[in-house]
């Protein structure tokens, strides 16, 4: 099953490396993952999403707390939450096909934030399982460069991460 | 507030640390702060011939001590030369802080002479690391490293310095601080109540009990709390590798070691247990045999200071995270109040079973190897050497078949006696252990059971215990071969000895060991060793080398049959099968 993790870690100097050397060393593949800073510029924030059984998933949260720079952690995916990908995609759209494009972009509510005689840049988000959607419904011969950002995710209701 | 430099602050954090031995090797990036050391006198540098005994050295004196081991060395192959020695310390959970030179802040990246990427390179063997920026934080971070390594789950610490933090020159304020908080660091302490009670309630309903304690109870400072709960309880006891010496060995409730090379009635016994008490233990695969069939009745407390050792590899019924000394003690408190207590039926029914299994295959009953021939056992050797230093030697061991024969036949019965590389298994770790746990305590009889393979990867040494007086002995059980090796290609390879032989090729130790002032003796005959050992031991000023030869076709039994064994199927000999 896929989840998502957000881990928030100390603004410090190999950090990160810390947390991606824990997924090779241990055998975890991380799916997706995406860092920036937080509100309080001591603390960034790391959204990674992963798959693997409940065994696995315990592992690979204990072993994260396990490391002194995480400050906490939680698994999104445990409760309602909200999860987001933002995805640029490059086709190409002449002729025929560009009205095609335009009625996918407005379908999946995209945006066309570049446009040439030939091509289009759009802009989507969502979920991972949209944007997947969306690629298939574009077809994958027009596709010139897809570039996705990431699962990012924050929980419903009163639950905050913070310290 | 005084004035120092950064070399200077950073020898003076260790001083006020309560640092007294610093084990190390010097080069170019470490430079400023030897300088440092050779302007004081509080913190006693010992030089090694090379970086992984250093942080062996460290190691052995954290085991011995509780304390932890200190390493200085220089950037690139110093730094990557204690690599295996940082290693053998955090699979071990040995604590420990490793402080490198680096080359000059300007310069990293560059692939400057001698740079290495320290903090990198030991990323995935350390507790944590430190890079220091500005010389200002060196005491803070003197501080974090010690207090990181020391609690919880300890474990080496790294502290990566570059040669321009420590120069001389400009000068900081030093404070030294008493206390440090890391907010994202809050080891357990406490163990949940409510988990302990359902734990309590198990144990005393049990019928087929076994306690099965390791390395953690040794660096938890539980012994003798366990040692209390075992005979409170009359449960049967059985250590890992690591544990030994954690309840005395030659108790009558104790069971020997269990697991690969584990004693007959150990394993047997976890086998057919209904409860397994698991305390400071990893349920290692050395341990456990065939996971899947890992004791098949038994219902599983398992109490740890590290929540990721729970369940990592067999399941718990009851996890219980916390100290283990504050765990047992709130354990055998409940223990003590209850109304119940353990069927005292079924567990003296339990205790005839074990019984039974040691007259019928134990180690200790009777001799379970050949006494009857002319070549030297090497049982007999650790036998003798128990016998001879009167079961008080700290032992530390390398690895192969003599590392078990110590393990199986010295019964400790002291914790912190037993110091060996369980985790990682390091050939080369048993001369550097050994002096420094003769650095911490000077007086004690340190001995060292080697094989003529493993002394050789840290020979070296034998320098370092001039220089620095310290009177190791050396027992050598010398088989003419990577006698484990051997073994496993005996059983599974059907004897093709691949590079396990070193054909002619072993040094004269008796006069390698006169060339750098020591004392060699040769023991080749059964009924010399006893008399052989004891003048060893009478010359207590002196390193001695016995250079012990020994049967070279000896195998280690028990040994659990692998793969798809469980833990009680045992080879017991090389023709007997459970
Ligand atoms: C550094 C290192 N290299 C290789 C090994 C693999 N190994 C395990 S035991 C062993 C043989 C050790 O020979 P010796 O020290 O003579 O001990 P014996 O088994 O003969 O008692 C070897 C090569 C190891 N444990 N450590
Ligand atoms: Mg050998």
């Amino acid at each position: 099953m896929k989840r998502i993790i957000s881990v928030l870690i100390e603004n410090a100097p190999g950090a990160l490396s810390r947390v991606v050397g824990l997924f090779s060393q241990r055998g975890y593949n991380i799916e997706t993952l995406t860092v920036a800073p937080t509100e309080d510029e001591t603390l960034s924030r790391i959204t990674l999403t992963t798959v693997g059984d409940d065994h696995k998933i315990e592992q690979i949260t204990k072993h994260l707390n396990k490391l002194i720079d995480v400050v906490k952690l939680v698994d999104l995916t445990e409760g309602a939450h909200i999860e987001r990908e933002l995805m640029l995609i490059k086709v190409k759209a002449s002729g025929a096909q560009r009205a095609e494009v335009k009625r996918c972009v407005d379908i999946f509510r995209g945006q066309i934030v570049d446009v040439t005689a030939s091509l289009y840049v759009i802009q989507i988000t969502g979920t991972s399982d949209k944007l997947d959607a969306f690629l298939q419904a574009v077809g994958e011969a027009s596709i010139l460069e897809v570039v996705r950002s990431g699962v990012s995710g924050i929980s419903r209701g009163e639950k905050v991460l913070s310290l | 507030m005084e004035m120092l430099s950064g070399g200077d602050m950073l020898i003076r954090a260790l001083r006020d640390e309560g640092v007294k031995h610093v084990f190390g090797y010097p080069g170019g990036a470490a430079l400023h702060i030897y300088d440092a050391i050779f302007r004081q006198k509080d913190v006693k540098h010992i030089l090694v011939r090379h970086e992984q005994a250093a942080t062996h050295a460290a190691d052995g004196y954290a085991r011995a001590t509780g304390q932890v081991g200190t390493v200085l060395v220089t950037s690139g192959p110093g730094a990557t030369n204690a690599i295996t020695g940082i290693a053998t310390a955090y699979m071990d959970s040995i604590p420990m802080v490793v402080i490198s030179g680096q080359v000059v802040s300007e310069r990293i990246g560059e692939d400057a002479f001698q740079e290495t990427d320290m903090v990198g390179v030991s990323r995935p063997i350390v507790k944590h690391s430190f890079m220091v920026k500005n010389a200002a934080e060196i005491p803070e971070i003197v501080k974090k490293a010690y207090y990181i390594a020391s609690t919880g789950r300890p474990g080496p610490v790294v502290i990566d310095i570059p040669k321009d933090i420590t120069a001389p020159g400009e000068t900081f304020p030093y404070e030294y601080p008493d206390k440090v908080k890391i907010r994202s660091y809050n080891p357990a302490t406490r163990g949940h109540t409510g988990q302990i009670r359902k734990a309590v309630q198990l144990l005393l309903e049990s019928k087929r009990p076994v306690i099965y304690a390791g390395g953690g109870v040794i660096q938890g400072n539980g012994s003798d709390l366990l040692t209390d709960l075992a005979r409170r309880l009359n449960f049967p006891v059985t250590n890992t590798l690591m544990g030994l010496g954690c309840y005395p060995g030659s108790d009558r409730q104790f069971l020997g070691m269990l697991g690969m090379h584990g004693t007959f009635e150990a394993n047997t016994a976890m086998h057919h247990s209904d409860v397994i008490l698991a305390v400071g233990v990893r349920f290692d695969d050395r341990v456990t045999n065939t996971v899947g069939k890992f004791c098949p009745n038994a219902k599983i407390i398992h109490i740890d200071v590290d929540p990721a050792s729970i369940s990592k590899t067999v399941a718990a019924d009851v996890p219980i995270v916390g100290s283990v000394e504050s765990v047992l003690t709130e354990m055998h408190a409940m223990v003590k109040e209850s109304k119940e207590q353990p069927d005292a039926e079924a567990i003296k029914a339990w205790w005839k079973q074990i019984d039974e299994w040691r007259q019928r295959h134990g180690l200790y009953t009777a001799p379970r190897y050949n006494t009857e021939g002319e070549s030297i056992m090497p049982q007999d050797v650790i036998r003798t050497l128990h016998e001879v230093t009167k079961g008080e030697a700290y032992v530390t061991s390398d690895v192969g078949q003599h590392q078990m024969f110590a393990a199986q036949y010295y019964l400790f019965d002291k914790p912190r006696r037993w110091i060996n590389s369980g985790g990682l298994g390091t050939m080369g770790f048993g001369l550097p252990s050994a002096m420094g746990v003769q650095m911490a305590h000077r007086d004690a009889v340190v001995a060292c059971v080697t094989g003529e393979g493993s002394i050789q990867m840290c020979i070296q040494e034998l320098a370092t215990c001039t220089q620095y007086h310290l009177p190791v002995k050396i027992i050598c059980l010398n088989n003419h071969a990577l006698g484990m090796v051997k073994q496993w290609q005996d059983m599974q390879y059907e004897g093709r000895y691949s590079e396990s032989l070193y054909e002619e090729t072993l040094p004269d130790f008796v006069k390698l060991m006169e060339s750098y002032g020591h004392v060699g003796m040769k023991v080749t005959r059964k009924d010399e060793l006893k008399a052989k050992m004891e003048e060893c031991f009478a010359m207590k000023d002196r390193v001695v080398f016995m250079d012990i030869q020994v049967d070279q076709s000896e195998h280690v039994y028990p040994m659990h049959v692998a793969p798809n064994g469980s833990m009680r199927d045992m080879w017991l000999s090389k023709t007997e099968r459970t």
